[in-house]
């Protein structure tokens, strides 16, 4: 990879740590309202899968990924508006955090029944198929919603026609509370992609170079016609499930492990073997992307918070007669 | 044309399919089976795999792959190969889909028809013969259509394929191959949200929807000497057309309401609170209402009768209200 790429990458990193990081910083400040779900520690996933796709892919992010927001083009000060539950977020204030997509930059919108956008990526790759375009959709779910059975549906439906999607499982460890071992009978849960007829990987979802070379080989393959991958992504996320959780089920120890694993870090001695002035990088990084943050969070609390009666817009495309109700 | 209720859907379909090449069609069985009731004949060999396609038996996945289709701009019509299957994929229809705009700011419209057999008398047992509208008449952002001719399955067929919002399109099964009626060979298109003035009366209202239009038909013809009854069929269920209910009760000053799906929590005890409330001065006796007994819809046929709203038990609530 080139020195510009190499620095870019790190960027993406550091600018959603950034904004993770600020964001719970302002939510124990009591500045956000309802539930904040930081992915602070799985940047490299979204990072690694988002970066090379071309405008017109799309992702179907899950609650923690708005690192794959900001990765795929939403507009940083839109996406905090977003989380401000403002007239210029996505939702205009209908709902907060991830659940309204950016749809102009192919990016979908969560409902918190996750893994329930599989089918929607599993459809929307349908029509890239028989219109035959040659983009793709990624698919992002958490090895919770792995036991829902919107998963099975989706996946074996784009077993069948062997569908431009790929299937990412976030695999943090803990479903809120629930470990791996109460979650799934199998060792891996890309063990399953087998049942379906594809490929599935496991990859660890902390180093970037190992994610990224993954992502483009499934890309690859999905763009190609040649289907469906399902990879698994071991990551780990250092909050709670949200951020009022206190994560008790889970060691200091086991907390301070994966710390030691994190993508930056991980991704700062890569840089360092490659000789780069990794000191001027980083602070030179650190000052873009508090920038960044600062700019969002100044356009999000600026931004009007909807009226009222902003309820009633947006329900029916084709509006219906109020006066016949 | 002399068409059954089940052939005006088919041509609708068709029609609609040859008119725009973003019209999809999606279920179990629709294409090399033609659909479990032949609702689809021939559709497969004219527009081929990729727009009449045989899904595997995931209604999930069946609306879900809906959504994602609609925000690429497609038109997808998805059958639920019986409406009772429908609560296989209701997390899709009342969280995904039905929120899709709403969340999205008004980035997106919805534009998918949510189809299938409903309805009761056939003796299709607990699992083929359920009425489930009420459960989608609570949800913002669907709209919901239950025709009861011919002429109204294809014209509504027609407007909720062109609709911009997910419309679920109640197809009522006992009347498939039941009743024939002319229809215009010319194009035509049933606005939703309208509902049909069957016939005038001056005595009674008697607002209704689906297969039970005919049994009330009927009782008001045979009636007629009796008691002089208003005829409105709804069509449209969500939104409900009230200025026509409005209207039909102020002259008559009686309502009772008829459908065929549980009584209590359906669509009939919203009609009744709104007449309640707005037409209240103008009220000549208690809003009425007649659905099916607090039971599921059971197979033996005299269970069934005893459980569903028929000709006599119309008969019977229309005598009550008239003697107010």
């Amino acid at each position: 990879m080139t020195e510009q790429k190499d620095r870019e990458l790190y960027y993406w990193l550091r600018l959603i740590r950034e904004f993770e990081d600020r964001i719970s910083a302002m939510d124990k400040q009591g500045k956000l309202m309802g539930g904040v779900y930081s992915g602070k520690g799985q940047e490299a996933v979204t990072v690694g899968f988002c970066h090379d796709l071309r405008w017109d892919d799309w992702i179907f992010p899950l609650h923690r990924d708005l690192g794959a927001f900001l990765v795929k083009g939403a507009d940083p000060r839109r996406l905090m508006a977003q989380i401000f539950g403002k007239r210029d977020g996505f939702a205009k204030g209908k709902d907060s955090y991830l659940h309204g997509g950016d749809l102009g930059n192919g990016i979908f919108g969560a409902t918190s029944m996750l893994a329930a956008t599989l089918p929607v990526a599993a459809g929307m790759a349908f029509k890239f198929k028989i219109r035959k375009e040659d983009r793709v959709a990624i698919a992002f779910f958490g090895e919770g919603a792995s036991s829902r059975g919107d998963v099975h549906e989706a996946m074996n439906f784009a077993g069948v026609h062997k569908l431009p999607v790929v299937f990412v499982c976030e695999n943090n460890f803990y479903a809120y509370s629930t470990p791996n071992e109460l979650q799934f009978g199998v060792d891996n849960v890309a063990d399953r992609a087998a049942g379906y007829g594809f490929k599935g990987e496991v990859v660890n979802g902390n180093d970037l170079h190992a994610v990224m070379a993954t992502a483009r080989k499934a890309i690859d393959r999905a763009r190609k016609g040649e289907g469906p991958t399902l990879v698994e992504c071991k990551t780990y996320r250092y909050h709670g499930h949200s951020e009022h959780d206190r994560a008790d089920y889970r060691t200091e120890e086991e907390v301070i492990t994966w710390e030691s694993r994190d993508p930056m870090i991980l991704w700062e001695v890569y840089l360092e073997k490659k000789k780069y002035d990794v000191e001027a990088i980083r602070n030179e990084t650190a000052e873009r992307v508090r920038k960044a943050v600062d700019d969002a969070v100044a356009f999000a609390e600026g931004s009007p918070a909807p009226e009222g009666p902003e309820a009633m817009e947006d329900l029916y495309a084709m509006p219906i007669d109020t006066e016949a109700r | 044309m002399l068409v059954t209720y089940i052939e005006a859907i088919r041509q609708a379909m068709d029609e609609e399919m040859d008119r725009d090449k973003n019209v999809v069609l999606l279920g179990e069985d629709v294409g090399l089976l033609g659909g479990a009731f032949k609702v689809s004949a021939g559709l497969l060999d004219k527009y081929g795999p990729d727009r009449v396609v045989d899904m595997p038996i995931s209604e999930s996945l069946i609306i879900g792959s809906g959504v994602g289709l609609a925000v690429q701009g497609m038109r997808p019509i998805l059958e639920m190969q019986f409406i009772d299957f429908i609560s296989c994929g209701f997390d899709q229809i009342v969280n995904s889909a039905a929120t899709l705009r709403y969340r999205h700011g008004g980035q997106t419209a919805c534009p998918i028809v949510i189809r299938g057999p409903s309805g009761g008398g056939v003796h299709g047992g607990l699992y083929h013969s359920q009425n489930p509208e009420a459960w989608f008449f609570h949800v913002p952002g669907l709209k919901i259509v239950a025709p009861s001719t011919a002429y109204d399955a294809k014209g509504l067929m027609k407007a909720a394929v062109r609709d911009d919002d997910p419309v679920i399109y109640f197809e009522n099964k006992f009347l498939y191959r039941r009743i024939k009626e002319e229809i215009p060979p010319e194009e035509f298109v049933v606005p939703i949200g309208k509902a049909a003035l069957r016939k005038e009366g001056g005595d009674l209202s008697v607002i209704t929807y689906g297969s039970p239009v005919h049994a009330v038909m009927k009782a008001a013809r045979d009636m007629a000497k009796e008691v002089d009854i208003e005829v409105i069929d709804l069509r449209t269920l969500l939104p409900l057309d009230m200025n026509a209910i409005r209207a039909s009760v102020r002259k008559t000053g009686k309502a009772l309401i008829v459908h065929e799906a549980r009584q209590t929590g359906g669509i009939g005890a919203e009609i009744a609170a709104r007449i309640a409330q707005e037409c209240f001065e103008d009220l000549d006796g208690p809003v009425m209402r007649l659905g099916a007994r607090e039971a599921h819809t059971p197979f033996a046929p005299a269970m069934e009768d005893y459980v569903l709203p028929n000709q006599e038990k119309i008969i019977e609530a229309i005598r009550t209200l008239a003697a107010y």
